[in-house]
């Protein structure tokens, strides 16, 4: 499955093949005879774009109207204006909560690149051997497995019992050892560990299997240059896999901005407000406070900021190419 | 090709260590399940008197027959319609590509980003409205409608590869667009939809958020949103919640491990072909 999922991942970000478009003339009037009308065509797309509609795009036009407006969600509602949104910038809780998820795109994002890019670099002239093949099986479980199973793991090991105090201990270093999700200063960062572990493996393989395709005679004659390993990995490997890099970008740095799982089941956003991540503090803002103005607020900001960061590692990572 | 022996060495050790790091958890939760049940075992340590027994409890504790045939269910009501819609609209955009479908495509695509948590408030309502709460119904329509975009491109990255000499080869043979649509390209697209088939099931076998939001009878839910009510109810007896959790990751555990073997082989396949 590894294979063919990071394949097909890398496929649908590439631009359309072009087609020989040759012997126009004659042959494109029977091709446009030969066509279906455009109705059977929209008559094909209907039944896709109905239950998308129904169930995303109608939802987000809510999610806007009910973030002007302030609803308990039982009761009537008031307009409000952008009086919600000014609070999900000042109120210091819920803006924490943006800070928090940029913070964690270090460790969903950029842990799993620079370390898949590494560890892919180092093993891909042993990618054939039946350890390599028997590794592509193993570091693709994290992804296999429910995120809440990860985080109930994840939440043991790291407790003040658990087998990451255990195996500092080990090696003399007893005076770190602490409730990894329960100190203040190193809530977030161990919860940014755990979807480290989540996404290291993917961004391996999608980079794996990029560096399968570069031409070995790029890297013979770099060799017979006099070319390192280092120099090798700056000069040829990292500008020919931009457009793997870049979906490994774009997809950690989605499930960095949109955490929830993980979070859900390992801290709950404590202790205090460390962990707290927009995706939490929205279910809990519509969920338990009832204030569903504020949450739709939120969730509008949040999904915002995922277009914004999106876009950008879109535009860089295909144009350069072109 | 030229490679040194170092390189090789780092390579493996590399390897192993990175499967190390990955396993890691899975061991402690396996050590830890086999506690005796109530206590708290630190870190990861074989215990001396195994308690299979734990499995058993918490299988029966948690409803896990239920649970198991619910998350069937409700894969049963999302992956085959999501499939015959998405392979319905790839065809059209990708093949057919009639005026407007690139429009549609850019609809599609900026769907990709959404996260769940972004439409969670309204759907809540919209659910509600529907008198759908509560029922696995909450998780199946949503979710079919979530996958959509991902689904759709997904098959169009297929239909766009297709030569179209074939469809006009079908044509003159008086194929209707159903027919050519049914009989020649459902067919021959069975390895993309398969390996979209996949990636459904785990992603709707393994939804929390929609889970936890609309529907409060575990029984009801999915795997993974189960763990989440398990988590509240036995949160305390940690090697209970271990046992449950490896117990709800086996099946999805399984299917991969089923399915790498059949990949493993195409791959083994193609390299021989190349």
């Amino acid at each position: 499955m590894a294979r063919s999922l990071t394949d097909a991942a890398v496929d649908m970000y590439q631009t359309r093949p072009e087609r020989p478009r040759s012997a126009r003339g004659r042959r494109a009037a029977g091709r446009a005879r030969l066509r279906a009308p455009a109705w059977v065509g929209w008559l094909f797309v209907a039944p896709a774009l109905l239950a998308y509609g129904l169930f995303v795009l109608w939802p987000l036009v809510l999610t806007v109207q009910y973030s002007l407006y302030r609803w308990n969600g039982i009761g009537a509602s008031t307009w409000v204006g952008l009086d919600n949104y000014s609070k999900v910038f000042t109120d210091p809780e819920l803006s924490a909560t943006i800070v928090h998820a940029f913070e964690l795109i270090v460790f969903f994002s950029a842990i799993p690149v620079l370390l898949g890019l590494a560890i892919a670099a180092t093993i891909r002239r042993i990618a054939t051997t039946r350890l390599a093949l028997a590794a592509r099986t193993v570091v693709f479980l994290p992804q296999v497995i429910p995120l809440v199973a990860a985080g109930i793991a994840w939440s043991w090991m790291l407790a003040s019992d658990g087998a990451v105090n255990q195996l500092l201990s080990a090696v003399g270093l007893d005076g770190v050892t602490r409730a990894w999700l329960g100190d203040l200063s190193t809530a977030l960062p161990a919860v940014g560990v755990i979807g480290a572990w989540v996404l290291l493996g993917l961004c391996t393989l999608l980079l794996l299997s990029g560096m399968s395709k570069i031409d070995a005679a790029l890297y013979e004659a770099a060799r017979l240059d006099g070319a390192g390993p280092i120099r090798e990995f700056v000069s040829i490997t990292v500008p020919s896999l931009r457009q793997e890099i870049g979906v490994c970008v774009t997809v950690t740095v989605i499930a960095a901005l949109a955490s929830f799982d993980v979070i859900y089941v390992s801290t709950q956003g404590g202790p205090g407000n460390a962990t707290m991540v927009p995706g939490l503090e929205i279910f809990y803002q519509a969920f338990s406070e009832r204030e569903v103005g504020v949450a739709s607020a939120l969730a509008v900001v949040l999904m915002a900021l995922v277009l914004a960061c999106v876009l950008p590692i879109q535009w860089l990572t295909r144009r350069r190419e072109a | 090709m030229i490679v040194s022996r170092r390189e090789r060495l780092t390579g493996r050790i590399l390897l192993i260590l990175l499967m190390a790091v990955t396993i890691l958890p899975f061991v402690s939760l396996l050590t830890t399940a086999l506690h005796e049940s109530g206590t708290y075992p630190s870190g990861i340590a074989w215990p001396s008197d195994p308690q299979w027994g734990n499995f058993v409890d918490a299988f029966d504790g948690a409803r896990m027959g239920e649970i198991m045939l619910s998350s069937t269910l409700i894969v049963l009501g999302v992956v085959p319609i999501s499939l015959l819609l998405a392979t319905m609209a790839g065809f059209a955009i990708g093949h057919i590509r009639m005026v407007g479908s690139g429009a549609v495509l850019i609809l599609f695509v900026l769907g990709l980003t959404l996260p769940f948590e972004g439409i969670i408030t309204p759907l809540y309502y919209q659910v509600r409205d529907l008198g759908l709460l509560n029922t696995r119904w909450a998780i199946i329509l949503p979710l079919i409608g979530l996958f959509m975009p991902f689904s759709v491109v997904w098959m169009r990255a297929h239909f766009v590869n297709m030569p179209e000499e074939l469809s006009e080869a079908a044509r003159i043979d008086g194929a209707s667009t159903w027919q050519l649509f049914w009989r020649i390209h459902v067919p021959l697209a069975m390895p993309a939809i398969s390996s979209l088939a996949i990636l459904l099931f785990l992603w709707t076998w393994n939804q929390f958020l929609l889970a936890i939001v609309l529907v409060d009878d575990p029984t009801k839910r999915t795997m993974a949103g189960a763990l989440g009510a398990f988590q509240g109810q036995w949160g305390t007896d940690i090697p209970l919640l271990c046992a449950g959790s490896l117990l709800i990751l086996t099946p999805t555990l399984i299917v991969f491990l089923v399915f790498q073997r059949r990949f493993v082989a195409a791959l083994l396949q193609g390299s021989l072909k190349g």
